[in-house]
């Protein structure tokens, strides 16, 4: 029972930053963009989140100014593939180099640690509510992320005219216009959140579970978040189902690791594991996904 | 024959004026000094072959181009539209030439996008959808995705679009290209509706009828200026094309000819089935040389399924197909090509590869008849396709990208790439869809002129008019099925309209 209890614990700690890139990347793939700036945003804001939570003491301020990051890095791509046309994946896959490179840079001119940095700063705790200990056992932020912002996300793609301004210019940007939106500004918007939503998650792992910042940190987060997103089918529900899924695959091979029982089976194909499962579960439910109408199109007006 | 330029002036409220507006592309002049003007309540009808500038123009009220140089008053006051947002705020609603829907989402979403609310009200915009459609009596469905809906529906929801931001001019561009002739009328008698409530209303069409029966005043553009607005009562359809074109155009005079015996193409208890559902029920039908036969029917009843059937794209489930005596029944599309069945399928801009020149789509299915030492020759293919141009009256150069053709050259190409490899059979879907009246023209007189030579031709069409004008039998369509058929000599415009709706009993 506690092997249950310890493997759906860690699921919930595992999916916080998944589901923050992940549902980042459904608004900005809703507006029609494709950001794979992801991996280096969300490892961006890992790095500046803790930069500046070491600089002031303060892991809120360092929380803020990851999120100005990502919104900076969404505005950035924006310009880029918005304003300027770019091809949405060099843009992209250009975003991500830029991202780690600056973070590297940053990191080793200004903290002078290149290799595994033993600079620690104060994390946001463990809450447990009502005294609750076992899987209620969780970070704040993974509170706020799975019960307040993929809600309020669903909430505003479907009920607001936001929500709506951004699925009409990622499905059909000359009827968004002609309605009256403005399609660049909309997709600016999406762009920003998005990616202040991805820094979020990247942020999550130096300023919750970690109070540190070591190189390769994302480990490729990023990028299951946008299989996710496939597998989500463009909804912020879906996406974070998958991303329990993996978190839960992710967490059982950790823990079995760790049992006599397992002890001949390789760790490295243990490790392989939930990324087998996202493949397999993207091959099932992604065959026939149904892509935003203008998905990698930039618009103007003829 | 000379039309006096005879501009009407009476006094009245106009509601929009564009004055001396001017817009280029490039090297081409799309509107040259165009005035406009539309008042309380009246339908304003602005004419043009395709390329005058129609769209551009109206574009320009709508904010979607901005225009060179030239001013707009509303009520008589200047105004300044720099973006569809500025429009609708001016009160302008527009249902632009082609659909802007968006098709994943349903009716309510599609009308109140954009509308400035923060947190939107599904339930209230239902309730004034739902008056609203009351008022035009428009059976659309609220709730339902765009994507389900009919070309009519969809066309009724643009108009709720713009009627739901309270607009006070309505820019309808082309509306009626893509309807059949019953849905075509219930919406004029909603435009009639919505004038007479005082509505302004633009009307642009290609269809002279329509402008007679819903316009008093025409505005005619000829390649980017303004020839002038015209009484309509005042004009014959002939004096208002020789005003579009700038010289007479005689009438389409075809030929008379007996269909032969012999027969080119039959068919036999046809059925196409997809997703279990019969697309095509039962059909059978037979086309003799020297003969065209009609398809009539709203859109959707299977007229789709029959032109890929009948060309080798979509696989019979059932029956049979001859071609000049040869079974075909499972033939692939090359095959059908080789016994010389052409095709030209309705969506031409899916038909053409819009970046290789003129020349290039023209040969493309023959490339193998050009080659020279194993390169392609580029000299025979510009010999013959120097040729076709002349022969086609295609308006273009052979190196031109099919891209920037207007949409009846493009036909034209088409027509071209199809007919000068003679092909015994000729199966033809829409091909005058959006073409203005001399193209339109030309392109009719192509077909009957193919009649003459001794083709069979099965020409699917929405236009009655082109099916009556044009064929030797007419059949219609109604649930995958042929429910009706008209010989020449008894051709009734209501009957066969009645046989469309599927309440016909022949
Ligand atoms: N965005 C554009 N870029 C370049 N040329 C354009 C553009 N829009 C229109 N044109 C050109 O301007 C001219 C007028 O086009 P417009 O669409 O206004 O014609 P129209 O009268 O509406 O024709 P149709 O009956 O075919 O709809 C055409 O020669 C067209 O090729
Ligand atoms: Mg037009």
């Amino acid at each position: 029972m506690s092997f249950l209890v310890n493997v759906l614990e860690a699921m919930l700690r595992v999916s916080t930053p998944l589901a923050l890139g992940s549902s980042g990347e459904v608004v900005t793939e809703r507006s029609g963009v494709l950001n794979l700036g992801i991996e280096g945003t969300m490892y961006a804001g890992a790095f500046f989140g803790f930069y500046a939570a070491y600089q002031t003491d303060s892991r809120w301020v360092g929380l803020a100014v990851a999120i100005a990051v990502g919104a900076l890095a969404g505005a950035l791509l924006s310009f880029l593939v918005v304003t300027l046309g770019v091809n949405q994946h060099t843009a992209g896959l250009g975003m991500t180099i830029f991202l780690i490179g600056t973070s590297e840079f940053v990191n080793r001119a200004a903290l002078g640690t290149g290799f595994g940095t033993s600079l620690k700063v104060e994390t946001f705790g463990v809450i447990k509510p009502f005294g609750l200990g076992g899987i209620a056992a969780q970070y704040g932020m993974t509170y706020v992320t799975l019960l307040i912002v993929v809600p309020c996300l669903w909430w505003m793609l479907r009920h607001t005219s936001l929500g709506l301004a951004i699925t009409a210019v990622g499905e059909n940007p000359e009827a968004a216009d002609v309605a009256g939106i403005n399609v660049k500004l909309t997709r600016y918007i999406a762009l920003i959140i998005g990616g202040m939503l991805m820094a979020a998650g990247g942020a999550f792992l130096t300023l919750a579970t970690l109070g540190s910042f070591t190189l390769d940190i994302i480990a490729g987060r990023g990028w299951v978040c946008l299989a996710l997103v496939i597998f989500g089918r463009w909804g912020v529900f879906r996406a974070l189902a998958g991303g329990l899924l993996f978190s839960f695959v992710y967490a059982l091979q950790f823990r079995l690791r760790l049992l006599d029982a397992w002890q001949g089976v390789p760790f490295e194909l243990l490790l392989a594991l939930p990324y087998l499962i996202t493949i397999v579960a993207l091959v099932a439910s992604g065959r026939n996904a149904k892509y935003p109408g203008a998905y990698l199109k930039p618009y103007r007006r003829a | 024959m000379s039309v006096s330029t005879h501009v009407i002036d009476e006094p009245g409220p106009i509601t929009a004026r564009l004055i001396d507006i001017s817009k280029r592309f490039g090297d081409v002049i799309a509107n040259d000094r165009v005035c406009l003007d539309v008042r309380r309540g009246e339908i304003v009808g602005l004419l043009g072959e395709n390329g005058a500038g129609k769209s551009t123009l109206v574009k320009v009220l709508y904010g979607l181009t901005l225009p060179d140089e030239g001013r707009i008053e509303i009520d008589r006051a200047p105004s300044t539209i720099r973006k569809p947002s500025d429009a609708i705020a001016a009160g302008i609603g527009m249902v632009t030439q082609h659909f802007s829907l968006v098709s994943t989402m349903t009716v309510v979403e599609n009308i109140i996008l954009g509308t400035s609310r923060i947190i939107i009200d599904r339930d209230s915009a239902r309730k004034k959808i739902v008056l609203l459609c009351e008022s035009l009596g428009f059976g659309v469905d609220p709730d339902e995705l765009v994507s389900a809906l009919s070309v009519g529906q969809r066309q009724r929801v643009e108009i709720l679009k713009a009627l739901y931001r309270d607009c006070r001019v309505l820019v309808l561009d082309e509306p009626t290209a893509v309807l059949a002739p019953q849905e075509a009328e219930t919406l004029f008698k909603a435009v009639r509706l919505l004038a007479n409530s005082g509505i302004a209303v633009i009307l642009i069409t290609h269809k002279l009828h329509e402008v007679r029966k819903m316009c008093q005043r025409v505005t005619i553009l000829r390649r980017g200026s303004c020839v002038g607005t015209y009484e309509v009562a005042q004009h014959s359809d002939d004096e208002l094309v020789e005003l579009m074109v700038g010289r007479a155009v005689e009438h389409a005079n075809h030929e008379t000819v007996k269909p032969g015996n012999l027969v080119r193409m039959s068919v036999r208890n046809l059925v196409v089935e997809s997703r279990g559902g019969r697309i095509l029920d039962n059909v059978s039908l037979e086309i003799r040389e020297r003969e065209i036969i009609g398809v009539a029917g709203v859109s959707g009843n299977g007229q789709s399924a029959l032109v890929s059937v009948l060309c080798g794209l979509t696989r019979p489930t059932k029956g049979k197909i001859e071609v000049n005596g040869h079974d075909l029944t499972h033939g692939k599309p090359m095959d059908y090509l080789n016994a010389g069945v052409g095709r030209i399928a309705e969506d031409r801009h899916a038909s053409v590869i819009a970046e290789m020149s003129v020349a290039h789509n023209i040969v493309l299915e023959r490339i193998d008849g050009f080659r020279k030492a194993g390169a392609i020759d580029e000299k025979a293919i510009s010999t013959l396709v120097q040729k076709l141009i002349q022969q086609f009256a295609i308006r273009a150069a052979p190196n031109d990208p099919v891209s920037s053709l207007s949409g009846g050259n493009m036909q034209k190409v088409l027509l071209a790439k199809v007919l000068s490899r003679e092909p015994k059979v000729l199966v033809i879907a829409q091909p005058t869809r959006g073409l203005d009246v001399l193209a339109t023209r030309e392109i009719r007189n192509m077909l009957a002129f193919q009649r003459v030579n001794g083709a069979g031709i099965l020409l699917v069409s929405e236009d009655l008019d082109e099916l009556l004008e044009l064929s030797d039998r007419i059949l219609v369509m109604y649930e995958g099925r042929i429910v009706a058929e008209f010989t020449n000599s008894q051709f009734d415009r209501n009957e066969i309209g009645l046989a469309m709706t599927g309440s016909g009993s022949r």
